[in-house]
């Protein structure tokens, strides 16, 4: 343990690293099967190309002189703010609960979670309601300050900037949460120990060595959530923020310039991906993997008196306002309506198509994902990163933009097929794909490949490529390696990003209400229904079924996460290493 | 090996494909397939009578943005009936873009007035929302007001709005570029927009909320929301909103209508149940269903002599502004860039 200092482990996983499994020749199979991924994932993309070209171009003139300025703006102290709030929270937050004990800390573990179940869209209502001055907290303190009117109190604006990037961070934070705690878990308690014996105090401890140490896994998570809240227009439309996404909305919705919404919409991906690309960049050579053979966690310190209530009241806050203002909210509020109405008679129906979705969409891009990530290891190509950070633009994205660009080649596709059908057989086969469930499922997939590809890679990265040198060398095939070896060795990782893209697929509104088939009803489409013609008590129930559906996913993925003391020893026997229950390295 | 395995998968592709086409046509015959913007809670109701009525099995998209792409993107081959959306502009936009079709109906031509319909009978709407002045019952005198008097200075700070982008709001700036040109209704923005007590944002009910909270005295709204909000369909907190303002029916400056946005609805040019889509377009102008948009939805029925909603018939006369619609769609862009420049939506 002693000199155990960070170069030479870093060192010794660069050699790792530099090694890359070399293709036994039969591997063509694998190769192909991601490319053709890649061009079913750029296909939308295509769509918005193909609208962006169309475009004269005209609607850049107002653009540039009175919308961007602000738009961006306003765009960048927005996902700033997310990112600093996020930041700070996640990675507070998950120190906290790996490095301490504290009163709570079992519980926080896996509640610090909770916030993922709840939309964006639905968090902003509920504050709106709750924190208005004729809503229960302001009318609270104006009974207790014994002021008459609303006016006479000052209360911050839920309606601003700094409440949405506060609603935003408040839901969002568990993207950097989950995997920086992953990371934490995983780091040598031998870094930190040396650190400590060397001088330095928590704080210290903290902020030079477990933060910097965290940075890949930092960087994923905020690369996720800023792109929540880039692409997000529940919230911000409805608070009144005008970001760039709400720019392209407006020009394609009110302008009616579905070309022009894609040029804007392709400037700020490109933006997007630069940004990614740079931070990438940045920390090109320097590997952070923190584990090493000889990994031991690090035994949580007892923290007491003020130290722990602070740590209990730090992670409290989090789950407080994320989750349990608007989940209460929302119970409330369909207590009041099933006294007076019962539950919807379809109800069930709106689970069972919510679930079914979210259920296939998630084992298609878990599969996608795998067959992605995987083909990418067993393959040299010094492409092969870039192409899983392309495979992932559909996160990049707002829903509705990537689904209008599906649209395109979708039904293109579509047509084909029918025109050919009809030419060679006399048959009209109409559009299948399109208005089916499996554009959603498509569109879905598209979507939250980033997740599920990026989860799977990272989780792949941490197996030792010795194995599969090992295991070809005793003339096993690729997909036998992959089926004995790997997949037991990442199910974690894998686990955590199935769990991450059913959450998100039942959280998914804009997509699912262009691309949905006939008589199809989601708990999303019923909500927005209801919103939308102010029946909001109706839509609150479908709400909670949201929550509540959402809350089973990401407490199973507490439960995996508690499970990897246990399979951390396991694969300890054959890797040495560890497995990050991590997400997309976008 | 691998060939032979293709073959066969290819010969059942092909199979479920025949299986899936045939069956989709066999069931097809009876139905009329609509996309549309409007809520499933008023529409599905009326659907729902129209099969009971017809036999005629009625399939809905529910659905937001979009459709216009979705009806293009899917050409020849789509399932599409009938569109039915409220923004009228969107209505305009797909006729220009060849995505509906004339619909020649003696019951639809008697039924919607001229002014109402699309050029050749591309559109028809189904009902009328007025865009009208709340004001709070307390604290605005009961007097009649034009839509430029909410730019008065004597309002600074008082006037709450939603967004001067959505349509709704695009299509009354749009029809005062229409009379009285685009420097003026410029004008009328910065002074509006100088009046502003909050940010430009929400929907029309947070104005008769924010009303109540004292956060402003007058705003802009459509008239059916005071119909949803009184009517406590939508739980006993939108009621009181409802109940703290008075419904204004303004004018244009020298004018003497109160502008209104339609609903409306269209054939889709491909529609495979055409005659299905005739149908069920005239069922919804037919006194019944314009019943249901009255006292389902608070709107104003375009049938001449269907009944309104007490609720809304307590709002006095509806005299409408007589200005085309197609000139409304003529200025939607421009009015759209001048929310734009005058900083409308500015966060304050």
């Amino acid at each position: 343990m002693a000199g155990h200092d960070l170069r030479p482990m870093t060192v010794a996983l660069g050699h790792w690293r530099a090694e890359r499994v070399r293709p036994a020749g039969a591997d063509f199979g694998w190769l192909a099967a991601s490319l053709l991924v890649l061009a079913i994932v750029l296909m939308p993309l295509g769509g918005l190309v193909y609208f962006a070209l169309r475009g004269s171009g005209d609607v850049w003139p107002n653009l540039i002189a009175n919308v961007l300025p602000n738009a961006i703006r306003t765009t960048v102290l927005l996902l700033l703010g997310v990112g600093v709030l996020t930041t700070v929270i996640g990675v507070g937050t998950a120190w906290l609960v790996t490095m301490f004990r504290f009163p709570g800390k079992r519980v926080f573990d896996w509640a610090l979670l909770l916030p993922l179940a709840v939309p964006t869209y639905i968090i902003a209502y509920a504050y709106l309601d709750v924190m208005h001055p004729i809503g229960p907290v302001q009318t609270t303190l104006r009974e207790i300050l014994g002021i008459t009117r609303p006016r006479d109190l000052w209360f911050p604006e839920i309606r601003s900037l700094h409440g949405c990037i506060f609603l935003l961070g408040v839901v969002l934070y568990p993207y950097v949460y989950l995997p920086v705690r992953a990371l934490f878990l995983m780091q040598s308690a031998a870094t930190l120990e040396v650190a400590r014996t060397l001088g330095a105090n928590r704080l210290r401890v903290f902020l030079r060595v477990a933060v910097p140490l965290a940075r890949p896994a930092i960087a994923v998570g905020v690369s996720l959530a800023l792109m929540e809240a880039l692409n997000d227009i529940g919230a911000s439309e409805f608070l009144g923020i005008r970001t760039l996404t709400v720019a392209v909305y407006t020009t394609w919705v009110v302008r009616l310039s579905v070309e022009g919404a894609a040029q804007i919409a392709l400037v700020m991906l490109a933006v997007v991906f630069a940004l990614v690309l740079t931070e990438r960049w940045a920390r090109r050579r320097r590997v952070f993997s923190a584990a090493s053979r000889r990994h031991h966690a690090a035994v949580p310190q007892p923290l007491s008196g003020f130290a722990a209530f602070g740590a209990t009241l730090a992670c409290f806050l989090p789950v407080f306002f994320g989750f349990l203002i608007p989940s209460s909210y929302l119970v409330g509020s369909s207590w009041r309506r099933i006294k007076v109405a019962g539950l919807p008679s379809a109800l069930p129906t709106w689970i069972e198509n919510s679930v079914t979705l979210a259920a296939v969409a998630t084992l298609v891009a878990i599969l996608v994902g795998l067959v992605l990530a995987y083909s990418l290891r067993i393959s040299k190509s010094p492409a092969a990163p870039a192409v899983v950070r392309l495979a992932s633009i559909g996160y990049a994205v707002p829903g509705t933009v990537l689904a209008v660009g599906l649209l395109v080649p979708l039904a293109a596709l579509d047509n084909s097929v029918d025109a050919f059908m009809r030419a060679t057989f006399g048959i009209a086969t109409g559009l299948i794909l399109t208005g089916s469930g499996a554009a959603l499922i498509l569109a879905y997939v598209i979507r939250f490949l980033a997740i599920s590809a990026g989860g799977i890679e990272s989780g792949l990265a941490k197996v030792s490529p010795h194995l599969d040198m090992a295991a070809r060398s005793l003339g096993s095939r690729p997909a036998k390696i992959l089926a004995t070896i790997h997949l037991p060795l990442i199910s974690p990782a894998i686990a955590a990003a199935a769990m991450l893209v059913f959450v998100d697929v039942m959280k998914e509104l804009p997509a699912t209400l262009l691309l949905q088939p006939f008589n199809f009803t989601t708990l999303a489409t019923a909500l927005y229904g209801e919103a939308k013609r102010g029946t909001y008590e109706d839509g609150s129930i479908a709400a909670l079924a949201i929550v509540a559906v959402g809350l089973i996913p990401v407490i199973v993925l507490a439960r995996v996460n508690a499970g990897m003391g246990l399979s951390r020893r396991r694969k300890q026997i054959v890797t040495g290493d560890a497995v990050e229950t991590g997400m997309a390295p976008l | 090996m691998l060939k032979r395995r293709g073959a066969a998968l290819g010969r059942a592709v092909l199979f479920a494909a025949i299986a899936f086409a045939a069956g989709s046509t066999l069931a097809a015959e009876d139905e009329v397939n609509v996309y549309t913007t409007r809520e499933p809670g008023l529409i599905q109701p009326l659907l729902d009578v129209f099969t009971k009525e017809t036999g005629i099995k009625a399939n809905a998209v529910f659905t937001e943005s979009g459709i216009a792409e979705r009806l293009a993107a899917e050409g020849e081959n789509s399932p599409a009936d009938v569109i039915m959306v409220v923004d009228y502009g969107m209505l305009e936009d797909m006729v220009e873009r060849g995505l509906t079709q004339p619909v020649h109906s003696d019951v639809l031509d008697a039924a919607v007035p001229e002014n109402l319909r699309g050029p050749d009978g591309q559109w028809y709407a189904m009902s009328m929302r007025a865009r009208v002045i709340y004001a709070s019952k307390e604290r605005v005198p009961d007097e009649p007001m034009t839509y430029e008097d909410l730019a008065d200075p004597k309002w600074k700070g008082r006037v709450c709005i939603r967004s001067g982008q959505h349509p709704y709001n695009n299509a009354l700036f749009a029809a005062m570029i229409a009379k009285d040109g685009a420097e003026k209704t410029e004008q009328y923005l910065t002074a509006l927009r100088d009046n502003l007590a909050r940010t430009a944002g929400g929907g029309d009910r947070d104005v008769a909320r924010d009303i109540l909270a004292d956060i402003c005295d007058v705003g802009l709204g459509n008239s059916y929301y005071v119909g949803l909000m009184r009517s406590g369909s939508g739980g006993p907190d939108q009621e009181q909103w409802g109940d703290a303002i008075r419904v204004i029916f303004p004018t244009f400056a020298d004018h003497v209508g109160t502008h209104v946005n339609i609903s409306g609805a269209a054939i889709a040019a491909h529609a495979p149940h055409r005659d299905n889509a005739v149908k069920l377009l005239e069922f919804l102008v037919s006194p019944e269903a314009q019943a249901v948009y009255a006292s389902g939805n608070y709107e104003y029925p375009v049938l001449a002599g269907a009944k309104l909603d007490p609720i809304v018939a307590a709002f006095g006369d509806l005299k409408v502004d007589s200005l085309p619609l197609h000139q409304i769609y003529e200025h939607r862009r421009e009015a759209s860039e001048l929310v734009d420049k005058v900083g409308f939506d500015q966060q304050m």
